[in-house]
């Protein structure tokens, strides 16, 4: 381990080589997103920067949690990488295919090994279907099972996800709870037997106790199947508790990212820093608190993103470099990286 | 017209020398003293028991924390202060604010406590403005409500409540509309057009939960400071336990509509004695915990409302139960200054005299 800091570009041609035993399940390289705005008339007003330049990797069964305020590019960076749109550039290899550009049929194919699961559990669950159709749906199109087989399965996925198979197959999506709901589309996602699961702030809606019961779910559904995830939540202690690593997104772009322990322990990022001392903390052993230190100001436009670094209208450590110079995503250790000009140094 | 209508008045708050703010030693008498509340509410002949018999007070300059799940009757038991309740609600027991009795208030009554003594900010900024009026309109509005001030002497006072609230731009922000601003910033606007009455109580429930966490600990700041500077009276509600600890000078923890326990926020989670509290802090997840971790968690749902089961509320649930609880525990002082409603209260070291396990 290095404190020198050693340009990577791409960002992580440090990974272990591919093919071998440790090939990347997912690896995403400079992917970049971005939406034309208009106004009246169809005329174009803009240009959001939504997701720029964006490289990771993330092996089987590890977990990638992903941080960043609201609009930093985490719902975006889940869909390019799940081709729900097409990303305006950058590669996507999946199971050492590249997504992009992949003809619909066969991108079908793939979401039986990538699946995702989002916010709003009734929003996914179609309200008319009961949730044994619900949740046999994906074996209909990606396996050749007889009917009895489906049911059995479906009874599984629901024992799974901790929901009696008797009380629950029957019935309609709106006579669940909400925690019930996101059992029931993370039995889904799992029934076609997934690598990959996508959750795209799959928690931020539950209640305490049922989103402990879900990230419970989550871990186990993890070790027993060795599945990978990109956890998305804005929520820097959830993350924590699920993840591997963690990528912290600001305005479209990684500000930092590594080992969850090492990050949450010692940002290098001022940003990561910052968001973390947001975060209200109770000790439940001794009842102490720390109040959070608010970051001044308002995060600047995805629309016309600050020169050099989009983060120094906020940071307290931005100097005349930083407007000039865009920082490069340099290594700071093993899988650990930072873009930033003046890295905080570990405490 | 939707929240400034509901939250007008004016009384020259902003010019006005008020009180010294009470200290938070306890030197002032309580401004808000509710006693055995109850809600229900009737339907299709079943009937909801959302507050079952609830009782606190706040004194000028506290901050009080209501937290527990959804559904534990948070919200029905302060929207009943503030008389925001369907008519299909029937509310008993008292609730007095400086010496008004609210339960039971006709219409006119209600308009004259309701914004100029007490004030609400919700969860969404979005739904509680206008998204057709802008901002300016929204809080003169609102200031003109009850104050005979001519528009440009209430212009001027909406400018110096968003400076109060710490709005860039103040003057600009009066001629945007709420989809221009962001939702920190609609919040703000929220709050300074609640603050535009001048309440003695500010009610905030879930005020920053749909916001970012960077967001969310500039709003709390600034709630400090405003409440600081005019020394009023706060009652939060919250899901995050974190946020009330680090905010709140007392804390009460609801379930089935009840207190189950209640003391100061260091007395209360240094030494947390109910079993519901502890299922709560057991399933917080925290920055400090170690990545991975698969803490034992309570199962189980609430307890339907309108069927409430003899005994403890919590008894379905509880790791701790025995065939005591089926009679029920009353919230009383068991210890100084720290009320709690149960049988078996977990141990002080925190731990659980019962054992504990996932129930389906
Ligand atoms: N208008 C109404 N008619 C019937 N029942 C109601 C009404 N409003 C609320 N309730 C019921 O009263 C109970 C308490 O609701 P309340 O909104 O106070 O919960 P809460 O603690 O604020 O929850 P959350 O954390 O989800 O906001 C719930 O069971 C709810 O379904
Ligand atoms: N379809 C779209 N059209 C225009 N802008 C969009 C669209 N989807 C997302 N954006 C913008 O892209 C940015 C990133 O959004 P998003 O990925 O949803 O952020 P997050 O999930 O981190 O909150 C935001 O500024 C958002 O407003
Ligand atoms: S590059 Fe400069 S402005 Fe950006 S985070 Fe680092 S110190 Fe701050
Ligand atoms: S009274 Fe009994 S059931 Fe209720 S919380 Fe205490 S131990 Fe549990
Ligand atoms: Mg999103
Ligand atoms: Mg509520």
């Amino acid at each position: 381990m290095t404190d020198q800091a050693v340009h990577v570009a791409p960002a992580e041609t440090a990974e272990p080589a591919r093919n071998g035993p440790h090939t990347p399940l997912l690896s995403v390289r400079n992917l970049v997103q971005e939406y034309v705005t208009r106004g009246p008339g169809g005329i174009k007003t803009g240009v959001v920067h939504a997701v720029s330049d964006v490289s990771f990797d993330l092996m089987p069964g590890e977990t990638l949690g992903i941080v960043g305020e609201t609009g930093s590019g985490k719902s975006t960076l889940a869909r390019a990488v799940i081709q729900v749109e097409t990303p305006k550039s950058g590669t996507v290899r999946f199971q050492g295919r590249d997504l992009v550009g992949m003809s619909k049929r066969e991108i079908t194919k793939v979401r039986a090994d990538m699946q995702m699961v989002y916010q709003d559990p009734f929003g996914s669950l179609n309200p008319r279907w009961r949730v044994a159709d619900v949740i046999a749906e994906p074996l209909l199109g990606h396996t050749s099972m007889t009917r009895e087989q489906r049911a059995e399965r479906v009874d599984e996925l629901l024992d799974l996800v901790g929901l009696r198979p008797e009380t629950y197959r029957h019935r309609r999506p709106l006579e669940l709870s909400g925690g019930q709901a996101q059992r029931v589309a993370i039995a889904r996602a799992v029934a076609p037997g997934p690598s990959l699961i996508i959750c795209d702030e799959a928690t931020s809606s539950l209640d305490v106790l049922i989103r402990a019961q879900v990230l419970n779910l989550f871990e186990k559904l993890r070790e027993e199947f060795n599945l990978a995830y990109m956890f998305i939540a804005h929520d820097l202690a959830t993350v924590k508790r699920v993840s591997d690593r963690v990528a912290v997104m600001h305005l479209g772009q990684l500000a930092e990212s590594g080992p969850v322990e090492q990050i949450y322990a010692a940002p290098r990022h001022p940003y990561t820093r910052a968001l973390l001392d947001s975060v209200p903390v109770l000790d439940t052993m001794t009842g102490v608190v720390k109040r959070p230190v608010a970051l001044p100001g308002e995060p600047p436009s995805p629309l016309n993103p600050p020169s050099g670094c989009r983060f120094r209208t906020r940071c307290p450590r931005a100097e005349d470099l930083c407007a000039q110079e865009e920082p490069v995503r340099t290594r700071v250790s093993d899988r650990h990286t930072v873009a930033c000009h003046f890295p905080l140094t570990p405490a | 017209m939707r929240s400034g209508a509901r939250l007008a008045t004016m009384s020259g708050m902003l010019n006005a020398t008020r009180e010294p703010a009470a200290t938070s030693n306890g030197a002032a008498g309580p401004i808000l003293v509710v006693d055995d509340l109850r809600v229900t509410f009737s339907r299709h002949g079943r009937v909801v028991h959302a507050v079952n018999g609830l009782s606190y007070q706040v004194r000028p300059g506290r901050t009080l924390a209501i937290i527990g799940e959804s559904g534990s009757g948070k919200s029905v038991s302060v929207r009943a202060l503030m008389g925001l309740l369907p008519p299909s609600a029937h509310i008993e027991g008292s609730a007095r604010l400086d010496g008004t009795e609210l339960v039971g208030l006709d219409d006119k009554s209600w308009r004259a406590v309701r914004g100029c003594q007490i004030a609400m900010v919700f969860q969404d900024p979005a739904s509680s403005l206008n998204p057709t009026m802008s901002i300016g309109a929204q809080l003169i509005e609102a200031i003109r409500m009850h104050a005979p001030l001519k528009r440009r002497e209430a212009a001027q006072k909406a400018i110096d409540l968003l400076k109060l609230v710490r709005l860039p731009s103040p003057e600009k922000r009066l001629k945007q509309f709420p989809h221009q601003l962001s939702g920190g910033m609609r919040q703000r606007v929220v709050i300074a057009i609640a603050l535009s009455s001048d309440p003695k109580l500010l009610i905030a429930d879930e005020a920053t939960t749909a916001l970012d966490v960077t967001t969310q600990a500039q709003i709390m700041e600034l709630l400090v400071d405003i409440q600081e500077r005019l020394g009023m009276a706060v009652i939060m509600i919250s899901h995050d336990l974190s946020l009330a600890a680090c905010y709140a000078h007392e804390v009460l923890v609801m379930y089935a509509g009840k207190a189950v326990e209640h003391a100061e926020t260091r007395n209360l989670f240094s030494n947390v004695r109910m079993p519901y509290t502890k299922a709560l802090l057991d399933a917080i997840p925290q920055l400090s915990t170690p990545a991975h971790l698969q803490p034992a968690i309570v199962g189980g749902h609430p307890p339907d409302l309108s069927a409430l089961p003899e005994g403890c509320a919590f008894l379905p649930r509880c790791p701790s139960s025995t065939e005591q609880c089926r009679i029920e525990p009353h919230l009383a002082e068991h210890e100084p200054e720290h009320a709690y409603a149960c049988w078996h209260p977990v141990s002080r070291d925190g731990s659980c005299t019962g054992q504990k396990e996932e129930r389906p």
